[in-house]
């Protein structure tokens, strides 16, 4: 047995140098077969994939693609693309890995749908010709993809363009994210939607990991008001590509509360790395806050005062509960800090379930909650109506839409400011090393006070909107399962980053809702992709530079990189 | 390579006494770490602090910025007696490094000697969002004044280098910089030279004499002999807890009990660098 221990070892090292030998003799083939896959993939659009009309949408017929043709068809332009651009090799780019990415997806994606067929048609023998050419397309490309040699990126240097070509490629890119969200949100067939995840996620791999990625990020950079203006336009334009239809604005403004309540805890966690594990409490507390204060006649309190006042007294009120939890609490650190939060959250929950009138003071109605909370109205514009604007009609959700969409530029101003100043630098300086930071001169308990009470605040902010929206407010809403997902979209996204938690906060609200056919598997799979990406991207889907660092120490390359990267900013 | 001997008269000793610790105690439980040791530090004065490992320098330093809360004795700077609160220490005008290296490693360099600037500056939560002129003014100052730090400490090119990233040498040089970045009157400095090698080692002595010369007293705890002695206006000797020998590093490098003290010891490897 003594022998196994160093099996691995040799294992390890006999694959990577077959893998090495096998890419130098085959290498010069790759973009033959890429081109070969991807033509087959462009085809196989063409043709019919399933005699069934009924099955991920109509696609039966020949020379019409629609629905998961047209992804095959993506995948194949993508796939042509990189094949040509293996051929002509330019050095700011490394297309064979983002061939190995569109290889993997579009294997899986084809495998998918043509199990998909076969189960729901009963029987491979349902699967058409274009399901065929697609299979053997896919498995060229991955195979072009396994054996593409991949080039060292040595060059950081990338093509410029001038100033308006490059603002061009930022508005391009918005709108097709514009068009790829509306089309996916539009989307109600479960399996169609995987089928889309599967192409939008391997493109965006393929993009990133063949060198695109970087260069969006180069020309983001140079241009960053754009970017920043072209975002918040694309979501300001959302709403008027949905047809008057709600179904997805109601998704739309659930994802931009859970999104500005995990940047509250993204400061908390991600900045000053105090672990909160009873954070919904907050917004609870600014919900409750929202709904005693609201013109509802269950309200519990009298005074009903405009709803800018509310807000600010949502934000008073969860940072006062923030300093209380936090005087006590913030004095233990890392795990105990942890199990104390998670405590004072159920406190929080059987709190509000117990203020009844028989156990205390009536505020919350107990487990019944405060019910009929009117919309909102803001000078005349009602909220609960539907208003028309460019002929377009825009419905309630809309206008919480547009709401939130302010609320959250607010949080990401309140963030990005924070993280680039005084109080932010402190905040990391409390992560790295407490002990010292304290001996810099560094005010640690203030500031994590500090942290605790901007985070509760904002979640307090976003609680009072949250109260109106949902009409009505009660216990069983704040229960400790939110926490955790607000946290896990801070740590799937990207701790410390805006866009990461957005993505994050994204992914976890979007896919139960398009995925109603894995229900009863959602935490299952939650944990599951959880447990993949601590394995594979520890530091979140987009990664401060510095916690890319911090789990890879290890990868020379990119240490390296980096610090020609900061060389040459230096200089 | 050669050592230079700075000249004694090189530089002037003030008067005035920025620090001094007196009868400074500090027991865990049954054991005395530091036992009833005094010391006074003046302007422009490097002072050395030598002994075995475990003798407590480490302890002492701890006690004297208020990491650890002395047992008996107190601690005085210009005057006044300190807290034993490091916050309060640093702003009083103490600054240190660490033994083993404590830098904030996945900051740049320069954002680890912004930190040091944190107790200097005073822009709070809501002025840091608005962003007001005040703010702009502080922040460029800040940043300014931590590249010169930067500059001076001879790290002006690493500047947006990750602190973990930096070579042994460097990460030593930038807790100098940080630790300066706070305007201290007195630095303490535990071990600023281990692991060098001996071009870095006196690269680092021309560094301290240089803040030496711009008017900062200086404590220093070192093992390398050579180096302390030739960098130390005045030598203390620690032994279990307690101040062995004081005096100018000739007659401390002279003295029989120093000798015994470290061959007698369990610590007969320092001699060689003596």
């Amino acid at each position: 047995m003594s022998t196994n221990t160093a099996l691995p070892d040799v294992l390890d090292d006999s694959d990577v140098s077959r893998r090495d030998r096998l890419r130098e003799q085959h290498g010069a083939k790759a973009p033959l077969l890429a081109l070969a896959g991807g033509v087959l993939l462009l085809v196989s659009g063409l043709l019919s994939w399933s005699y069934d009309d009924r099955i991920l949408g109509d696609i039966s017929i020949r020379f019409y693609p629609a629905g998961i043709q047209i992804y095959a068809m993506v995948l194949g332009l993508v796939a042509v693309v990189l094949g040509v651009l293996l051929r002509r090799r330019p050095g700011w780019l490394n297309p064979g890995r983002g061939l190995a990415a569109v290889g993997w997806g579009s294997l899986v994606f084809v495998v998918v749908a043509l199990v998909t067929i076969a189960r729901q048609a009963g029987g491979s023998i349902n699967i058409n010709e274009g399901g065929w050419v697609a299979l053997v397309g896919a498995l060229l490309v991955f195979a072009a993809g396994f054996v593409a040699q991949r080039f060292e990126l040595n060059v950081r240097t990338w093509p410029r363009l001038p100033g308006w070509a490059e603002i061009l490629v930022i508005v391009v890119l918005m709108a097709v994210l514009l068009f790829t969200t509306a089309y996916t949100l539009g989307l109600d067939d479960s399996w169609t939607f995987v089928c889309l995840l599967v192409t939008l996620l391997s493109v965006a791999i393929a993009l990133v990991g063949s060198g695109f990625g970087e260069y969006v990020g180069f020309v983001g950079g140079n241009n960053r008001r754009v970017l920043l203006l072209a975002a918040f336009l694309v979501a300001f334009l959302f709403p008027f590509t949905q047809d008057g239809s709600d179904a997805n604005m109601s998704i739309a403004t659930q994802i931009l509360i859970f999104a500005a309540t995990a940047l509250g805890l993204n400061i908390v966690v991600g900045l000053a790395g105090l672990l909160d594990l009873g954070y919904i409490a907050f917004l609870g507390t600014g919900a409750y806050v929202g709904a005693m204060l609201s013109q509802s006649t269950f309200a519990t309190i009298g005074w009903k005062p405009p709803f800018l006042v509310v807000m600010l007294c949502g934000m008073a009120v969860a940072s006062t509960f923030g300093l209380i939890i936090g005087s006590p609490t913030l004095r233990v650190s890392g795990d105990y800090l942890a199990i104390v939060t998670l405590g004072f959250g159920e406190i929080f929950r059987l709190a509000m379930f117990n203020l009844d009138g028989t156990n205390g003071p009536d505020l919350t109605n107990g487990p019944n909650g405060i019910p009929a909370i009117p919309d909102l109205n803001f000078f005349g514009w009602d909220f609960g109506k539907v208003h028309t604007v460019a002929g377009i009609p825009l419905g309630r959700f809309s206008n919480y839409y547009f709401l939130l969409l302010l609320l959250i530029a607010f949080v990401i101003l309140v963030f990005s400011r924070l993280n680039d100043s005084r109080i932010g630098r402190g905040w990391v300086a409390i992560r790295e090393d407490e002990r010292a930071a304290e001996a810099m001169g560094v005010n640690v308990f203030g500031l994590k006070l500090l942290a605790f009470a901007i985070g509760a605040a904002l979640a307090g902010l976003a609680g009072t909107i949250k109260a109106h929206q949902d009409t009505s407010v009660t216990p069983d809403q704040y229960i400790f399962l939110e926490s955790a997902f607000l946290l896990a979209a801070v740590v799937l996204g990207g701790m410390g980053t805006v866009a990461g938690v957005l993505v994050g906060a994204t992914i976890l609200k979007l896919l139960p809702e398009k995925l109603r056919d894995a229900a009863d598997y959602r935490l299952l799979l939650f944990g599951l992709l959880l447990v993949i990406m601590m394995r594979f991207r520890p530091e979140g889907l987009v990664a401060s530079k510095r916690r890319q660092l911090e789990f890879h120490e290890d990868d020379e390359e990119l240490v390296q990189l980096a610090q020609t990267e900061h060389l040459e900013e230096a200089k | 390579m050669t050592v230079t001997d700075p000249a004694p008269a090189a530089h002037e000793i003030g008067d005035r006494v920025v620090l001094e610790a007196a009868n400074v105690t500090m027991r865990f439980g049954g054991l005395t770490a530091v036992g009833d040791v005094s010391m006074r530090v003046h302007d422009g004065e490097i002072v050395g602090l030598i002994g075995p490992n475990g003798a407590g320098k480490t302890t002492f330093f701890n006690c004297l910025t208020g990491m650890y809360i002395p047992t008996e004795g107190r601690v005085t700077l210009a005057g006044e007696q300190l807290p034993p609160k490091p916050l309060k220490v640093v702003r009083a005008g103490m600054a240190r490094t660490f033994q083993n290296i404590r830098l904030f490693g996945n900051m740049t360099a320069l954002e680890n000697v912004m930190v040091g600037r944190y107790c200097r500056t005073s822009s709070m939560a809501l002025t840091s969002v608005l962003r007001g002129p005040k703010f702009r003014r502080e922040e460029s100052a800040t940043r300014e004044r931590a590249q010169e730090l930067l500059d001076y400490v001879g790290l002006g090119k690493s500047t947006e280098l990750l602190a973990r990233n930096l070579p042994y040498g460097d990460q030593r040089r930038l807790e100098i910089a940080r630790a300066l970045a706070t305007d201290p009157q007195i630095l303490l400095l535990d071990e600023p030279t281990a692991g060098m090698n001996p071009k870095e080692t006196e690269e680092t002595m021309h560094l301290i004499f240089k803040i030496r010369d711009s008017g900062l007293a200086v404590v220093v705890i070192e093992h390398d002999m050579r180096f302390i002695f030739n960098l130390c206006d005045r030598v203390l000797c620690l032994v279990r807890g307690s101040v062995l020998v004081e005096g100018t590093p000739g007659e401390v490098q002279s003295d029989p009990r120093v000798i015994e003290a470290y061959i007698g010891g369990d610590d007969a490897d320092e001699e060689e660098d003596a």
